[in-house]
């Protein structure tokens, strides 16, 4: 095998293990406990409906609580589009 | 045994992002180092999707139809799952698309200049 | 030299599934409150929808329906909604993007925040089926493959 992929393996297999280890902190599939369904996310499930009227959750947490992030996250995927334009293009005079 | 059929998701989507990781390194054509960085980027979004799942939860989308009527404290919040991660995984998903499509043009481009896309032979004309 | 009878299965078939997919991408857009879906979903199935239309029948039939500067400005349109909605709610008092302060007739409380969301959304889509279909152009066209187009 060439130096360059044995050494590959090698990191990856490195780098594997120390997550896997690292994983042992987190916490178990589908509990209800866990950190990230604690602090915000149960105000968003409770009263969602009641101040936006969509009974999407994911909808109204996307427009209109957080709905700054979303005019930007536009703005960037509109600036993709423009750099593959300004990229490939050729001037056709 | 416990330990991996408790935690047997995060596992998982280690050894799928390690996958990507070994593409991106070790191979030589740059799609094929392209395509390894859309592996790993699938597996994060996943990872982080699965950190939300609920025992026994249901879609978070507001069930019954008079849902005028629904009073805050009569929702139970165990019912539904963590909405949070999806939000921020939109995003995320948006993010990976562009950097692929600009990967994809910036490729076209070295194409056009050296004639070949090995990234051993790019070098060795570079020197 | 491809034969014009080639490919006339792929072409009969994604002539009649054309219609559907883009009805269903306007679908999934306009339900995006009551169901799983929205703006980014729906833009993408729509972009989507028009990709296979131009692999099916070639690049410069579909080049001479949807031209590239009428893509650049779908999705400049789209952004500009976003921002405009944003900007009307200051008109009427409010903070930026605070949907609750237009002034539409409706009877329930909350019900111009629904509204506003779903304007949001319409824009989210047309800029992300804009890029969509504008980077397919600019990875197919300017690789090399010059299309005949008559006139500009």
């Amino acid at each position: 095998m060439k130096p360059l992929k044995l050494f590959a393996l090698i990191t990856v297999l490195v780098t594997g293990f120390l997550l896997m280890y690292g994983v042992n902190d987190m916490p178990n599939l589908g509990s209800n406990l866990s950190p990230a369904s604690m602090h915000v996310s149960p105000y968003y499930i409770q009263h969602s409906e009641e101040d936006t009227n969509a009974p999407n959750f994911v909808s109204a947490v996307l427009a209109d609580y957080r709905g700054f992030d979303t005019l930007f996250e536009t703005t960037v995927i509109f600036c993709a589009g423009m750099v593959c334009m300004m990229l490939l293009r050729e001037n056709k005079q | 045994m416990e330990f991996i059929l408790s935690k047997f998701n995060y596992l998982m989507y280690i050894a799928m992002m390690m996958i990507g990781f070994y593409a991106m390194i070790a191979k030589h054509n740059l799609v094929k180092k392209v395509i390894g960085m859309n592996i790993f980027q699938a597996a994060i979004i996943l990872f982080y999707i699965s950190i939300g799942a609920k025992k026994g939860a249901t879609i978070p989308i507001l069930e019954g139809g008079e849902h005028h009527a629904i009073s805050p404290e009569s929702i139970q919040v165990a019912h539904y799952i963590n909405p949070l991660p999806h939000v921020l995984m939109l995003t995320a998903i948006v993010v990976g698309v562009s950097v692929t499509g600009v990967a994809l043009a910036l490729i076209i481009l070295i194409y056009r200049r050296y004639k070949t896309i090995e990234e051993d032979e790019i070098l060795r004309r570079l020197s | 030299m491809i034969k014009r009878y080639d490919n006339l299965i792929i072409e009969f078939f994604c002539r009649i599934i054309a219609a559907p997919v883009f009805l269903f991408g306007v679908y999934i857009i306009f339900h995006g409150e009551a169901s799983p879906g929205g703006g980014f979903q729906g833009g993408v199935i729509l972009g989507a929808g028009y990709i296979m239309l131009a692999i099916a029948y070639g690049i410069d039939f579909t080049l001479k329906r949807l031209r590239e500067k009428v893509i650049l400005f779908l999705s400049c349109f789209g952004v500009f909604i976003y921002g405009g909605i944003g900007a009307a709610c200051i008109l009427w008092q409010g903070n930026f993007l605070d949907y609750g302060k237009l002034p539409l007739p409706l009877t329930h409380a909350n019900a111009i925040r629904g509204i506003g969301i779903m304007g949001v959304e319409i824009g989210v889509g047309l800029t992300v089926m804009g890029v969509m279909v504008s980077i397919y152009y600019d990875l197919i066209v300017a690789g090399g493959v010059q299309p005949e187009i008559k006139g500009e």
